[in-house]
């Protein structure tokens, strides 16, 4: 036999055996699925940013017409289609109303409407959904086979005609929006369920003699959760925009009361003279939908299990 | 795949029919009536509900509709004397398709470029770039897009006209203005589309092969990514299609938006149960047509295992 | 005496991540001579992969990158050349031939028109060249009815028909080497004996030397003329099939051994599994990789890296039982069989 390599100390030669403490090395800490996304959230920095801005637009939305002494349907012949001053920090209108309260006014209502109706959606469609995808069968095939049929339904058809219907304002809109796009939800949810059943640790579960409701609760759902908030996140910005739509063309929210769609459409009518009564909608929509994308994205990345422990 | 296409086909008829319906109850429950603002005699009135069959049971007014409507009688309109609804689509409908497609046209051919482009430099300020301008786009509405537009390139620079269609330069503003929306959504799923791709197996056999990044990028990676990008062209184009009605009212052009609006406010029964199946119509079978191109894109539905 | 057509040269291979360097390759040693069989054994995370992707440089750089080391293919430095000459080694001077072939193969790309693209970009290769040599390939490979196969996509084609569609593609370029990582572990077991069979009768006909990489020791013992263990980025022990099997040198390989059941295998016996797990190459261990698992393991052995000897027979092991000092130990081995008569 031949060595290679130099003769160190003898008593190194003891033998030892395994090193059972150092065997199996678990580097990193032990976080639930949750706080490793809460963790994850909090680095992404675009995200965080976008969650302020929402926070702040919220908080606006209901402190920012008592910032002001002008109330938002308080005319003022006097003022018309003034700029922004000291008195009337983004301006008045066309009929001398503040801009600054029916700004903010125009918030409640817009960032109610998206909320609640997205989450009426997100409870409708995802309940019908889980049911389908839960028992499977019969009660599957017969929702799906309506879900397909009323897929492809173009929505925003069936909604203006439901606003011409219904009388129009905030209920109305609530329910034309939730009438007509919680198919859109009920069938993703129904996937996730499905994906979420066949999967082999729900099988594990059942195999060691989990009921039905347990498995429910403490393995499809956490599973779903992360996906069906973000889900919801990100259908958030497609009803402001919806209520925004129907409002612009007439068929929402009427004056006086206000919300950032009818305030654009008021500020178009005098877009070649007075640019920033559409500015000022326009501004707070886009950068709205634009943040609640930012904080969409980021919770989807964060909420992927396939990125765990980056 | 003729299955496949078959399946397709008879739920889009389903769905058809279905939005018929609705939109038919829901029209005969819009409230007011449609001749209150005319001054007519009432002899002229009772003639004219006889003709449109407002006298007969709300059923067999249905049934009559759907009778005229399988030999594609949309009937007249109540508001324009003397026009079919058939004579107003036909006229409003091709400045509604032109727009449509040239917005269409930008944003999936611009989009799914910048997709591809800003997924192969990842990490360089070209992909910064792109996804910025992505993000934005997906956050301004097309309506307020448009408006955008409008006042800087036309009111504020005077670069572009903005109003009517009457040249190659008059739908520039208007479809950049409808297909900016859509073209940043198709470049942010091309983009992570690509990103997935990028990472699969294949692409690494390729590499093995000794086959050049081009011929990578075209052949393995573009090919494969962009399948899920054409799933959502159905609903990419319904949305084109929504975005008309304000682009249209934006930059007065006399397509089927501003007509669509107008005749539901003034109560024109017909032409709004007319255009909305037009409407449907329309969308629906662009939704066939997108379901089966998927199948012939997709190897794997086109051939059934053999 | 022939040039190795590989010559690994204490080759080092790590990974930049955010968590740190990953270290997967560490100071590997091997060789590969012409028309030989070579096997790399170890279980997932040792660096076979690695090491053998090296061979093309088809590992991502960055964030891969070489530490140090040298990875000579027919005498020259794989990692001094250049791009466009490692395209033009990749299938024709090598070919590799993946584990999976239903994620290694283009789901919207025809099988035939895959492994015709082997000569896509090579000059002095028409088409009509490039598609007949395709379809003798894909016949050599054992593929009936190839003017109707190669025409389909790779999920109308089973398991073992993919997998032979990659070797189609490895081979088709005549490389002097193919490297075949895990090529039967995702497949059933007849179909695997099939593709070794293949893979062996190839070799015979076109004289092309392979690189066998697996996690299997049958497969090794059928195949190859010599063997390499793999643990923790580092070689622990090489020789003939017959040193490993019969004249085990390291705990480890002795453990591997021991954790399989054979035909002899009393019902009663228990499998002995190796406790613990592989060692994280984010700071591997000072020492000997395997330390921490190892029954006979020493002070020695957890401190200093464990020196090469020489046993009988190019049969060589990395472990410090050898040493002078050391109490000497009997490794469980398999019997050599009786030698007939």
């Amino acid at each position: 036999m031949e060595a290679i390599g130099d003769a160190p100390d003898r008593s190194l030669f003891e033998r030892v055996g395994k090193d059972r403490a150092g065997m199996e090395a678990i580097e990193r800490p032990n976080l639930t699925y949750w706080q490793d996304a809460w963790r994850r959230l909090k680095a992404n920095r675009m995200a965080v940013f976008a969650l302020c801005v929402v926070g702040l637009y919220v908080v606006m939305a209901v402190v920012g017409p008592w910032m002001t002494s002008y109330s938002y349907t308080a005319t003022d012949a006097k003022a018309t289609d003034a700029l922004p001053s000291a008195e009337h920090w983004f301006g008045t209108d066309m009929l001398g109303r503040d801009l600054w309260s029916r700004v903010w006014m125009g918030a409640r209502t817009s960032l109610m409407i998206g909320f609640v109706a997205t989450l009426l959606n997100t409870l409708v469609g995802g309940l019908i959904g889980g049911v389908a995808g839960y028992y499977g069968g019969a009660v599957d095939m017969v929702l799906m086979r309506v879900v397909d049929v009323l897929y492809g339904i173009p929505y925003i058809i069936v909604a203006i005609l439901m606003m011409v219907v219904m009388e129009p304002g905030m209920g109305s809109l609530i329910v034309a929006m939730v009438v007509t796009r919680w198919i859109g939800m009920a069938r993703f949810v129904r996937g996730e369920v499905m994906r979420v059943k066949e999967s082999d640790f729900v099988a594990a579960a059942r195999v060691l003699g989990a009921s039905d409701a347990t498995i429910l609760v403490r393995h499809i759902m956490p599973n779903l959760m992360g996906l069906i908030i973000t889900n919801t996140m990100m259908a958030i910005p497609n009803a402001i925009f919806t209520e925004a739509f129907l409002s612009f063309i007439g068929l929402g929210i009427q004056p006086p009361e206000c919300s950032w769609g009818l305030l654009a459409r008021e500020g178009s009518q005098t877009l070649s003279i007075y640019p920033l009564k559409l500015f000022f909608p326009a501004f707070f929509i886009s950068t709205t939908m634009l943040a609640l994308n930012l904080l969409g994205d980021g919770l989807r990345d964060a909420l992927d299990p396939r990125l765990r422990g980056e | 795949m003729g299955r496949y296409i078959l399946k397709r086909i008879l739920i889009s008829l389903a769905t058809l029919l279905v939005l018929v319906t609705v939109v038919f109850a829901l029209v005969r429950l819009m409230p007011g009536d449609p001749f209150s603002s005319e001054k007519m005699t009432p002899q002229v009135r009772q003639n004219l509900e006889r003709y449109y069959g407002f006298d007969k049971p709300v059923l067999e007014q249905y049934l009559t509709y759907m009778g005229r409507l399988v030999r594609g009688d949309l009937g007249y309109s109540m508001k324009y004397a003397n026009v079919t609804v058939n004579e107003i689509i036909a006229k409003a409908f091709p400045y509604s398709a032109d727009l449509g497609l040239r917005a269409l046209a930008i944003a999936v051919s611009v989009g799914l470029t910048l997709g591809v482009v800003s997924a192969l430099n990842r990490k360089k300020p070209i992909d910064a770039v792109c996804v910025v301008v992505a993000i934005i786009g997906t956050s301004i509405p097309d309506f307020i897009m448009g408006y955008v537009l409008q006042y800087f390139f036309g009111i504020r620079w005077g670069l572009l006209p903005i109003a009517q269609y009457k040249g190659f330069a008059y739908t520039i503003l208007p479809s950049v203005g409808l297909g900016f929306y859509t073209l940043a959504l198709v470049s942010r799923l091309m983009r992570s589309s690509m990103l997935e791709v990028v990472q699969q197996d294949y692409v690494k056999t390729a590499k093995a092969k000794g086959a050049s990044r081009f011929r990578i990028v075209r052949k393995h990676m573009i090919r494969n990514a962009i399948l899920p990008i054409v799933t959502v062209l159905g609903p990419i184009t319904a949305s084109v299609l929504t975005g008309t009605f304000v682009i249209e009212s934006i930059f007065a052009i006399p397509g089927m938006g501003k007509f669509y609006v107008s005749s539901v406010q003034s109560l024109d029964y017909t032409l709004v149960l007319g255009m909305t199946v037009f409407f449907g119509a329309f969308l629906v079978t662009a939704n066939l047509i997108v379901d089966v191109l998927y199948g012939i894109v997709d190897p794997r539905i086109r051939v059934a295992r053999g | 005496m022939p040039e190795a057509i590989l010559d690994v040269q204490d080759l080092s291979y790590s990974f930049r991540t955010y968590g740190g360097e990953v270290q997967a390759v560490r100071g590997v040693s091997f060789e590969v001579m012409p028309g030989e069989v070579v096997g790399i054994v170890g279980e997932s995370g040792c660096g076979k992969s690695v090491t053998a992707q090296c061979a093309l440089r088809l590992n991502p750089e960055p964030p891969g990158f070489r530490r140090g080391g040298r990875m000579l293919y027919k005498g020259e430095d794989v990692f001094a050349k250049g791009e466009r000459e490692l395209r033009r080694m990749r299938g024709a001077e090598i070919g590799f031939v993946f584990q999976d072939p239903m994620t290694y193969l283009n789901p919207t790309m025809r099988v035939g028109a895959q492994v015709e693209e082997v000569f896509a970009g090579r000059p002095g290769v028409s088409r009509r060249e490039a598609r007949s040599r395709a379809d003798e390939m894909l016949a050599l490979v054992g593929i009936s009815d190839v003017a109707r196969r190669r025409e389909q996509y790779p999920h109308e084609l089973s398991g073992g028909m993919k997998q032979r569609v990659m070797i189609a593609m490895a081979l088709v370029g005549r490389p002097s080497l193919i490297i075949a990582d895990e090529p039967t572990t995702s497949l059933d077991v007849t179909i695997e004996a099939q593709i070794l069979e293949l893979l062996d009768d190839l070799r015979r006909k076109l004289g092309t030397a392979i690189v066998l990489i697996t996690h299997d020791l049958g497969v090794i013992a059928k195949m190859c003329d010599r063997v390499y263990v793999m643990y923790g980025g580092k070689v622990v022990e090489s020789g003939g099939a017959e040193d490993i099997f019969y004249r085990t040198a390291h705990p480890y390989t002795a453990g591997l051994l021991g954790s399989v059941a054979r035909l002899e295998t009393d019902c009663d016996e228990e499998l002995k599994a190796i406790e613990g797990t592989p060692p994280d190459l984010f700071s591997p261990p000072p020492g000997c990789p395997f330390a921490a698992r190892c029954d006979y393991a020493m002070r020695v052995c957890r401190e200093s890296p464990s020196p090469e000897y020489r046993l009988e027979g190019g049969h060589r092991v990395s472990c410090w039982l050898r040493h002078e000092y050391a109490e000497p130990v009997e490794l469980p081995a398999r019997c050599a069989p009786e030698a007939a008569v």
